[in-house]
């Protein structure tokens, strides 16, 4: 069946009440019972959640084949967490597993194998990067993976979509009833906003610490009430690894004048004024941004409301000389965003529920003025892939790039026109993830391009001082420099499904033809 | 034009390609490895295989380590290769 955006999504794949992408904003209204877990009552006040061993707690919680089990990524490249888990799961036999993750990446190649034997033969996760991607691309998983947004992810398992059996929570810091927080311990990564929604609707939870501190350990982001054990392993992460390679300051000139487009592009819109609310994603062109807004900040004097994310260095500076008024933080990106998150009054940690969930009655996305995100690739239809490459393989994470695309009041794309041989901006993006409708403005170093449904922009912006170009003099432009791609051929399987934040179907991903 | 020796020009960086043509025996025996195989592949392959008959070299192995470069970038390449491999360094078209 089509979608409203005419990608066929095959009907095998829409059945107990999945539906096709229908627009952006097709759920208003809609009703629904959220999922409860079922736990276990743990009355006597003397009994212990300590215990010896991830083994022992996974034999604890009863975990069968066919189960399905959670995990967060706020320790990114330096995690530890999964594998350790993984690894003890495989070592019991234990077949048949989905992982709910909020990301997998580098950290994670070891899983691979697990995928081939049969232990774990679903996945679900907002990112899917390294070798994890290209063993789903090429089929190795036994179902097709579920990408969703950081907001669908809340949904989908607020919702009941999914339910998870037992969630891992790798903390810093936890006391012996489960009280976890991101701060402190060797392994300080500043937020666990990932996980709240996993402790809330997990069967089983699991906190799993390098750092077991005095009771009461807080304020707490989990909180003790909802965990069965505690275990302590000798490290959870490597907190070097918490900034990894997305995360470039960058240096490169055409990298440096897509962000100074682009700023100039937000000091010429209505909504830059005092209060305004701001956003960049992690990749090195719009984190750039953020450097270029202080002196159109200083010449109006006006400040930032509030800067919301993945928060990194950059936004902490403009926090700590005064220009932001608050930072809302769901992730922390690098080691002084993790220093502020845990000594700044203004800068406070929210749940990914409270971030980016579609459905919820106060998703912040919504009170966005600005977003920056990044792209692989963009369509004459304003479309942008961030989960598959111009390989066909999967290798990006939607996260909150769907999220913020429609919650935002203008969301910006920042891309150069083309990487290496490849054009960034072209016919038909391989693979929908954020749909044209949610995307308003699109900045190149050879220009920029407005979505004819923003003629209000479109108007804000004719004296401004960047040059404005339509999507299809973009597109013409790369193609005369790099040539007309071939298609890339794919087989009949589909490996992965790409579920909008409400939860309907907006692609899938083929298996990619050897 | 006749290959007397093996010759490279290019890098292995991103946007640029590594050529290595030695002389051949049987026609033009082309290996290609690259970033962008699977849309450029095709493209990259018939570039090759113009320039080569520009010159009149009919009998060569030609290895291509390519990160992704256009078509003028790779044109440069091959014939600076093969004029390297021939010893010419006068009458050159870019001269």
């Amino acid at each position: 069946m089509r979608n409203s955006i005419g990608r066929e999504i095959p009907a095998q794949f829409l059945r107990g009440g999945r539906e096709v992408y229908q627009g952006p904003f097709y759920r208003e209204g809609y009703i629904y019972q959220k999922a409860a877990p079922s736990v276990r009552a743990s009355v006597s006040p003397r009994a212990s959640k300590v215990v010896s061993s991830l083994t022992e707690a996974i034999i604890k919680c009863g975990l069968r084949d066919g189960m399905c089990v959670s995990f967060h990524h706020h320790f990114r490249d330096g995690d530890y967490v999964l594998c350790m888990v993984m690894d003890a799961i495989a070592a019991l036999g234990i077949k048949d597993i989905t992982i709910c993750a909020s990301s997998l990446g580098d950290a994670h190649t070891s899983i691979v194998k697990y995928m081939e034997d049969g232990t774990i033969t679903g996945i679900s996760s907002s990112g899917v990067r390294g070798a994890i991607g290209e063993a789903i691309s090429l089929g190795k998983l036994k179902t097709p993976a579920m990408i969703r947004s950081h907001g669908g992810r809340v949904r989908a398992i607020e919702c009941g979509d999914i339910h998870i059996d037992i969630a891992f929570i790798g903390a810093p810091t936890s006391d012996c009833t489960g009280n976890a927080r991101g701060k402190g311990g060797k392994s300080d990564c500043g937020v666990l906003s990932y996980s709240a929604v996993d402790a809330r609707y997990a069967d089983h939870v699991v906190v799993v610490t390098d750092c077991l501190v005095e009771f009461p350990n807080l304020p707490a982001s989990i909180q003790g009430i909802d965990v069965d054990y505690v275990v302590v392993v000798d490290e959870v992460g490597d907190p070097t690894k918490i900034t990894n390679a997305t995360l470039r300051y960058t240096t490169d000139p055409r990298e440096l004048m897509i962000a100074d487009y682009a700023a100039r592009i937000m000091r010429h819109t209505p909504y830059f004024r005092d209060g305004f609310s701001f956003q960049t994603g992690g990749g090195g062109p719009s984190l750039a941004v953020t450097r270029f807004l202080r002196p159109y900040m200083e010449e109006l004097g006006i400040k930032m409301g509030f800067a919301m994310g993945g928060i990194t260095r950059p936004i902490v500076e403009l926090l700590e000389a005064g220009f932001i008024r608050m930072v809302v933080d769901a992730q922390d990106f690098d080691l002084a965003s993790v220093k502020s998150v845990n000594s700044c009054p203004n800068h406070v940690e929210i749940t990914t529920a409270q971030y980016a969930n579609p459905l919820n009655k106060g998703a912040f996305v919504n009170r966005l003025d600005y977003v920056i995100l990044g792209a692989l690739e963009v369509d004459l239809d304003f479309h942008v892939n961030v989960v598959t490459g111009s390989d066909g393989i999967i290798r990006g994470a939607p996260g909150g790039h769907v999220d913020t695309s429609a919650g935002s009041r203008c969301s910006i794309i920042v891309t150069p026109l083309c990487r290496s041989r490849i054009p960034t901006i072209r016919d038909r993006v391989l693979t929908v993830t954020t749909p044209g409708e949610t995307v308003d403005i699109v900045v190149t170093e050879v220009g920029v391009a407005v979505n004819p449904r923003r003629p209000d922009l479109l108007e804000a912006l004719r004296d401004a001082p960047v040059p404005i170009l339509t999507i299809e003099e973009l597109k013409e432009r790369a193609y005369a420099l790099v040539g007309i791609p071939d298609p890339i051929r794919f087989t009949e399987r589909v490996v992965a499904l790409i579920e909008y934040r409400d939860g309907t179907i907006i692609d899938v991903v083929y298996q990619i033809a050897e | 034009m006749n290959l007397h020796h093996t010759a490279v020009a290019g890098t292995l960086e991103s946007s640029d390609v590594l050529v290595t043509v030695s002389p051949g025996e049987s026609g033009i025996v082309l290996s290609l490895q690259s970033t962008v195989i699977r849309e450029f592949g095709r493209q990259i392959e018939q570039t090759v295989r113009r320039v080569l008959e520009k010159h009149e070299v009919t009998d060569c192995e030609i290895t291509l380590v390519d990160h992704g470069a256009i078509d003028c970038t790779l044109e440069a390449r091959v014939e600076c290769a093969i004029f390297r491999a021939a010893d010419r360094e006068d009458r050159l078209p870019w001269r």
